[in-house]
């Protein structure tokens, strides 16, 4: 196959060495490909790109990827105008060239999100997820002062549910296709899976409030229910999830042990 | 150099018990005095950072990727095993602890396996505590399930995902202590190398990736958490930025290197496609518990298959080698990792593999959806299936899948002590890191059970017995020590920044390397074979440092850079497992070299020449390395050839 790629191209930051933002100067540029295989992965395609690119001297795209195997989170690009791609329930790395007709032209861009800020070409920074996750995103339990397992039975449906909100990657691909930049899937996902379990129950109030103001304070938008996040989140995290969380938040509110 | 594994005196059982009896406590108003440096935060990164800052130690943490939450151990899939015995089917501490040392073809240190054994059961009920949503019954307790051929159900899962649940508890014990300030999280930020002061660790100098400064971190202890080192291989399951630059810079430091040659090639992957290739991909070996290994019984008939004239489900059964259930009929398809690999090899090799590049078997499910029917096996491999046909655009449902062995997993590593501390005082190597557990061979659903004991119920122990004997000084990080450390690590950029010049990518020099280990490093190794690839490599090392091609600054996000500093390591690495596998002229575990082997065929090995651990010391660049010996010694188990007949 051969492919036009539009590719985002930012050499600069958006924030400085200060933690200033500042205009990054990207702009989107043209690069060809040639004799891509059907059977290669995306990610591969852009390796090959890349390899051209280094032999001719230019500098390569920079991207983010670790696992290849749809399971890190790391990768995070938007093609062809959807986060990861073409396919539903794939990440980017999964996403093979076979989705793609000799001849197309792909356009490739980075996550974007005021609390996603590009630190170079493909590449941004989710450090914002990390800061909510330490906002309330565990069970206070220290290591060794434990119950046996088993002491603590959960329903089979509990769990299964749990579970499924427990598969959230925390690429951010809910954030990217959001048109409010909201990151409502991703901490209700989590909110879920622990308000779900006897486990997180004590803490339930404190973790929404919590992690609710500190997405917030990151800068995340508001949720408007059009639903784009759960149709593009690679792992199929439901809207259900969301309903769930304002629920749990709505009752926090209320009755909230916090003054 | 006198290694000292320091295990305890006594009885197994009551070895792990008495010694932390035994160790020096750090009283819990001083552990604020003391800081600690965690690097990698994957299972035993993860857990050990949290652990020790609940303690009340200081922590640093610091990872190469975006979050602490994607370190690779999030990509393991089967499970972890625990000695609970919650299926009342004859499990226990002592039965956990015999089947890992026999697994592991009696080449590791009773005293640590047994204690692995032990903490097993404090796992489980940990990660649930944390809420990690493992599998459940019906009841609401959890189930298990027999894995990697054990005879016993002794195996917890979260579907095919058991890693990334673990990881996302041990990441969320992780955020809480970032929360609460006792852990500073550093992320984009690279080891680049180990500071020693007065003969210790006392600090790590790292490059943050964002911005490409250099940044030197003191503490009084540094826990080396970063995994294996099966990218040498280039190709392997491995994630793409798993690498061994903290473990082979703390070697350089003083670290010996134990085992390096025992790696783990796992049967079921799917296989090499073409040059382009960047990674490959398991299938859990589960899989192996209803799908039939076999290739064409004649080359003939494989060349067939090759070239596209015949496909698999048009092949008469009598012409179809179950190979695999002929020659090991007590086993069948699930015989260990090592024995399944070598046999997939010895098909190929005979000219039957049944791909485009010869280089598959086939894993059939036709039988068992004949048996059990299309919404059993769904129900049990769905998702796998589904990632197959996603990869290779052919359903397994209706053909067979295509599988070959794949580097996996890396049982060697830095050489520790029962404390988990290497031959440098203060560095400590935890989980893949090290080499400690797992002998020559790993077994199935044991890496995520090593990775989180190391973490949550070792080192929160044994660490204390350092510190207690450590002043509180700090060291400062303008101290000479770290200065030199800096520029060396200054130096080492700068050969390799505005290279532009070069002949040849990064990539190109990496696949050279994996092909050269592969072929002659890989499933089966031979002196002829060996000793050609110890020159192999050292011509390519040359070739790289002269040639290789890099772009961009040091001042920056360069991802070229960074992986240039990597494969240089994997450069002097790959030697040394080329060494190590050439001393060790048994076969063992994973280790199989053909000089020695039994009448059958199988791996023989020379207990009396090679019951020792094979340690490394550094001897300088382009130096030999020189072995040390730590001698293996079997009380409570009976060293037995394996056999799966």
């Amino acid at each position: 196959m051969n492919l036009t790629l539009q590719i985002w191209r930012q050499n600069k930051p958006d924030i400085n060495n200060n933690g200033n933002y500042q205009n990054g100067e990207g702009k989107m540029t043209e690069y060809k490909v040639a004799d891509i295989s059907p059977d290669m992965s995306f990610l591969e395609m852009l390796d090959e790109l890349n390899e051209d690119l280094l032999k001719k001297g230019d500098d390569p795209v920079a991207f983010d990827h670790d696992c290849r195997e749809g399971i890190c989170g790391m990768c995070s690009l938007y093609i062809n105008g959807q986060p990861h791609g073409p396919e539903s329930g794939t990440t980017a790395c999964q996403l093979h060239m076979r989705s793609f007709k000799d001849g197309d032209t792909i356009y490739i861009e980075p996550w974007r999100a005021k609390a996603f800020p590009v630190v170079k070409d493909l590449v941004v920074n989710r450090s914002s997820f990390d800061r909510i996750m330490q906002a309330g995103g565990y069970v206070s339990v220290n290591t060794g002062v434990t119950v046996d397992a088993n002491e603590i039975p959960v329903a089979k449906t509990i769990a299964d549910e749990a579970f499924n909100m427990a598969a959230c990657i925390g690429c951010g691909a809910c954030v990217a296709a959001c048109k409010n930049a909201s990151a409502m899937l991703f901490v209700s996902a989590k909110v879920s899976q622990l308000s779900l379990l006897p486990q997180g129950k004590a803490e339930r109030k404190k973790r929404v409030e919590r992690m609710v103001a500190q997405m917030d304070e990151e800068g995340f938008g508001a949720c408007t229910n059009t639903g784009a996040c759960s149709a593009e989140c690679p792992k199929d995290i439901p809207l259900s999830s969301i309903a769930r969380m304002n629920r749990e938040y709505f009752e926090a509110k209320i009755t909230s042990n916090n003054v | 150099m006198q290694l000292d594994s320091k295990v305890p005196e006594g009885p197994l059982a009551e070895k792990w018990n008495k010694h932390k009896f035994d160790i020096k406590l750090v009283n819990p108003a001083n552990k604020r005095k003391y800081d600690v440096i965690v690097v990698g935060t994957g299972l035993a990164g993860g857990a050990a950072a949290a652990s020790l800052a609940e303690l009340g130690y200081n922590v640093k943490a610091f990872c190469f990727q975006d979050s602490p939450r994607r370190a690779h151990s999030i990509a393991a899939q089967g499970g972890i095993n625990a000695a609970k015995n919650y299926q009342n089917d004859g499990d226990s501490v002592f039965r956990l602890f015999y089947d890992t040392v026999k697994g592991g073809d009696y080449r590791s240190r009773e005293a640590n396996v047994h204690r692995l054994a032990e903490v097993s059961v404090n796992i489980i009920d940990q990660c649930v505590a944390q809420g990690v949503p493992f599998a459940r019954e019906y009841g609401g307790l959890l189930d298990n399930r027999s894995f990697g051929g054990a005879q016993v159900s002794r195996t917890f899962y979260a579907r095919g995902q058991t890693g990334q649940q673990l990881l996302l508890g041990a990441y969320s014990a992780l955020s809480r202590q970032v929360d609460s300030g006792k852990v500073k999280m550093y992320t984009r930020s690279e080891m680049l190398d180990l500071v020693m002061v007065d003969g210790k660790a006392r600090g790590i100098v790292v490059r943050n990736l964002i911005n490409g400064e250099i940044e030197s971190h003191s503490a009084h202890a540094v826990l080396l958490c970063t995994g294996g080192y099966g990218n040498v291989f280039f190709l392997s399951t491995n994630a793409m930025g798993s690498n061994a630059t903290a473990a082979w810079r703390a070697h350089r430091k003083g670290a010996l290197f134990a085992n390096p040659c025992y790696t783990q090639i796992h049967p079921t992957c799917i296989p090499v496609s073409g040059g382009h290739q960047s990674k490959l991909t398991l299938m859990s070996e589960s899989l192996r518990n209803d799908g039939r290994v076999w290739v064409p019984r004649t080359k003939e008939l494989a060349e067939k298959v090759r070239s596209g004239q015949l496909k698999a489900n048009d092949i008469k059964e009598a012409d179809r080698d179950y190979y695999l259930e002929t020659k090991y009929p007590a086993f069948g398809n699930l015989v260990p990792r090592d024995v399944a690999s070598r046999n997939a090899k010895m098909a190929c090799d005979d000219g039957r593999g049944v791909n485009k590049e010869g280089q598959a078997v086939f894993l059939d499910f036709r039988d068992a959806i004949k048996r059990d029917g299309k919404d059993l096996i769904s129900a049990k491999y769905g998702n796998l299936f589904q990632m197959y046909h996603k990869i290779t655009d052919e359903n397994p449902y209706e053909v067979p899948m295509k599988i070959y062995p794949a580097v996996h997993y890396t049982m060697g590593g830095l050489w520790v002590d029962y404390n988990l501390m290497t031959t440098v005082p203060g560095c400590y190597a935890l989980g893949e890191a090290n080499f400690s557990d797992h002998g020559a061979n790993r077994l199935g659903a044991s890496a995520l059970m090593q990775g989180l004991a190391d973490g949550y119920f070792v080192i929160p122990y044994t660490i204390g017995d350092y510190l207690a004997r450590m002043p509180y000084d700090k060291v400062a990080t303008d101290h000479p020590e770290f200065k030199k450390a800096e520029q060396e690590v200054k130096d080492r950029i700068a050969k390799f920044v505005g290279k532009s010049e070069g002949t040849k990518t990064v990539d190109e020099f990496h696949k050279e390397l994996g092909k050269i280990m592969w072929e002659y490093c890989g499933m089966a190794r031979n002196t002829e074979g060996l000793t050609k690839a110890k020159k192999m490599i050292q011509e390519l090392r040359a070739d790289f440092h002269k040639n290789v091609k890099v772009s961009g600054g040091d001042k920056e996000f360069n991802q070229t850079l960074e992986k240039v500093m990597r494969v240089a390591d994997f450069m002097e690495l790959g030697e040394l497992m080329v060494d190590d596998a050439l001393n060790r002229s048994e076969s063992c575990g994973g280790h199989f070299r053909e000089e020695s082997q039994t009448d059958e065929g199988e791996a023989k090995r020379k207990d009396d020449e090679f019951s020792y651990v094979a340690a490394w010391e550094y001897k300088g660049e382009n130096q030999q390395a020189e072995l040390h010996k730590e001698a293996l010694e079997f009380e409570n188990v009976k060293l037995t050839q394996r056999s799966y007949k």
